[in-house]
């Protein structure tokens, strides 16, 4: 099969290699029509994420039809699947309290030893990403191997286009959940640093869950248009003194709730985060947190900081002491996909969410590394990237 | 920079170094005193294994805990058929039953050879523990037990297994302890975590895209 393979830094390549089989009874094999390409896969691409090997297959947000099913899988060939881009394996005290990504089981025993050392506790796996989190071959890909497909994958109705189901396997869920760690209680004031596709769906959420308003931070225009169609307020770091800004739009009392949907790789002109990017040139696991230490320092008192945005390391001058003295709440972590998949795809169905607004490029897949460079080098532009596989 | 100002930083410089030696002096008799005052210590609650000192007697333990969502008497069974433990565990070739209650442990070494030790049951209660030590003139003397017991709140059962092993001397014993001192803390976790994989969710995860030529 082709699929778009890691080859280090910056290079990334489609190539022929091995289909996949049915490994483990309850494994599928999906044919893949639609895949994304996802901020997070710009981390590996940037290699600021460690334990890639080259001839890794990328991607962790694709759909497809199920053309084999293990014996001990719930799927049936033919079926359209949407694939969550965590593995979680449905029986373990995790999956069984709905914390999909924390699942003991399906990261692969020797890969579990790195994190398990650096966090304390081995992490789950995810397609297509760091052999810390399994080195699981991703959905880049014409064919994708999904373990435990009894557990992850959604079964989607005919009649409704890749296209507006394709985010349910990451950023949707992901946005989503961001809003719900907000705790967004009816006529709160939620910031947003980062208008990509998490930042931008975490802002549809939090409208439904009852924001009166949202303020959006990033200097991109056209993301920031973006959020401004869903209804948000803008705030272009460009041009605005960020903190004084969202002070003064909220009353003098700061928002109740802030999301940092921009994660390891923040930038933006500001001293702490040059330092920062000067440490994680020559350290690995130094996170640039310069979006984080501002929403923090933003945030109402009693209020709540949310984080979708990935980190893996460790974060120098994090102001632990704001956090402390005003009484902060901090939630976080990697999407509880399947928990949220069957009422989104509702959602979908009945209108309120809109997920083609984001796409802002459509590749074939043999075109894959050109939608790599141009999502990293032109972000203005190039919103969101789909693949296209020629099983489309 | 004046010749005087030269001559200061040497005095500076000498004047740290002796701060230091003396500094690294108290610590070292801080130290040794406070090993000493642990000897006294009262016992705490933690295992025996997770002690700062790593044998007992002329043994070696390790051990590892783990919570498996399954009862203790499925557990137990899976576990009491020794052969099955081949299936989650890393160096264990096969387990074959001699009869009379001894089975063997054929053991993968590295390089390609095979240990094997012969073991017999000595406590053996279902659903509770399983323990079992060598038989005179094996090639490794050897105890262990494993332990189930319920966990809290529905998250089934709470499996212990302690191995303790004699390192043996020469030639064979060299070649146990590089099989042994092959981080067996390491070995025994991911053998329980296999084995939780296995009893958990049926199969034991691997990120292969194809089964094994």
């Amino acid at each position: 099969m082709r699929a778009l393979t890691w080859q280090g830094k910056h290079d990334v390549r489609v190539e022929t290699v091995p289909d996949p089989e049915i490994v483990n009874p309850r494994d599928a094999i999906i044919e893949v029509t639609s895949t994304a390409i996802c901020g997070s896969d710009l981390h590996l691409y940037d290699k600021v994420i460690p334990g890639l090997l080259p001839g890794d297959i990328l991607g962790h947000e694709f759909m497809g039809r199920v053309v084999e099913a293990g014996p001990g899988s719930t799927l049936k060939k033919g079926q359209r699947v949407v694939v969550p881009f965590t593995i979680s394996c449905g029986a373990c005290f995790h999956c069984r309290n709905a914390q999909f990504s924390a699942c003991d089981n399906s990261n692969p025993v020797e890969k579990q030893e790195a994190t398990e050392t650096l966090y304390g506790h081995a992490i789950s796996a995810l397609f297509g990403y760091s052999h810390l989190a399994g080195g699981y071959p991703g959905g880049q890909a014409e064919y994708v191997r999904v373990p435990f497909s009894d557990v992850g994958p959604i079964v989607i109705p005919d009649g409704m286009d890749d296209e507006d189901v394709l985010f349910l396997s990451d950023i949707l869920p992901t946005g989503w959940m961001a809003a719900e760690n907000a705790a967004i209680a009816p006529g709160d004031i939620v910031a947003v640093w980062g208008c990509g596709p998490v930042g931008l769906f975490a802002i549809q959420s939090a409208f439904i869950m009852g924001a009166s308003e949202v303020i959006a931070i990033d200097h991109y225009p056209r993301r920031l248009e973006l959020a401004r169609g869903l209804g948000a307020k803008v705030v272009d770091f460009r041009q605005t003194r960020v903190l004084e800004a969202v002070m003064e739009m909220t009353g003098g009392i700061g928002p109740d709730a802030v999301i940092d949907a921009v994660g390891m790789e923040s930038h933006g002109f500001a001293p702490d985060t040059v330092l920062d990017n000067i440490k994680q040139q020559l350290l690995p696991g130094v996170d640039s947190i310069h979006a984080l230490r501002e929403a923090i320092i933003a945030v109402r008192k009693g209020g709540r900081v949310s984080i979708p945005g990935a980190y893996g390391g460790f974060a120098d001058r994090f102001p632990m002491g704001a956090v402390m003295e005003k009484g902060l709440q901090i939630r976080t972590g990697q999407t509880h996909v399947p928990r949220y998949t069957r009422e989104l795809l509702e959602r979908i169905g009945e209108g309120e969410i809109d997920c083609r607004f984001l796409i802002s490029h459509r590749l074939p897949l043999e075109r894959a590394a050109e939608g790599y460079s141009g999502f990293k080098n032109h972000p203005d532009d190039w919103t969101k990237v789909v693949l296209k596989t020629g099983r489309s | 920079m004046t010749r005087h100002r030269h001559g200061r930083d040497r005095s500076a410089v000498a004047l740290w170094a002796a701060v230091g030696v003396l500094g690294a002096g108290v610590a070292a008799l801080a130290y040794a005193r406070s090993a000493r005052d642990d000897r006294h210590r009262p016992a705490d609650s933690a295992p025996g294994r997770t002690a700062r000192r790593g044998r007992f007697g002329d043994y070696a333990v390790t051990g590892k805990t783990i919570t498996i969502h399954r009862t203790r008497q499925e557990i137990y069974d899976f576990w009491r058929d020794f052969a099955n433990l081949a299936r989650v565990m890393d160096n264990i070739v096969s387990v074959t039953p001699l009869g009379d209650g001894v089975d063997r442990w054929t053991i993968g070494a590295p390089g390609g050879t095979q240990v094997s030790t012969d073991t017999r049951i000595v406590e053996d209660r279902p659903g509770e523990l399983i323990s079992w030590r060598s038989v005179e003139g094996s090639e490794i003397e050897t105890e262990g037990k494993v332990m189930f017991r319920d966990a809290p709140a529905d998250r089934g059962t709470v499996v212990e297994a302690i191995v303790a092993y004699k390192p043996p001397a020469g030639n064979v014993g060299r070649l146990i302890a590089k099989l042994f001192g092959k981080e067996p803390k390491v070995q025994a976790r991911q053998d329980l975590k296999r084995l939780k994989m296995l009893m958990e969710t049926g199969e034991i995860a691997t990120s292969a895209n194809r089964k094994a030529a």
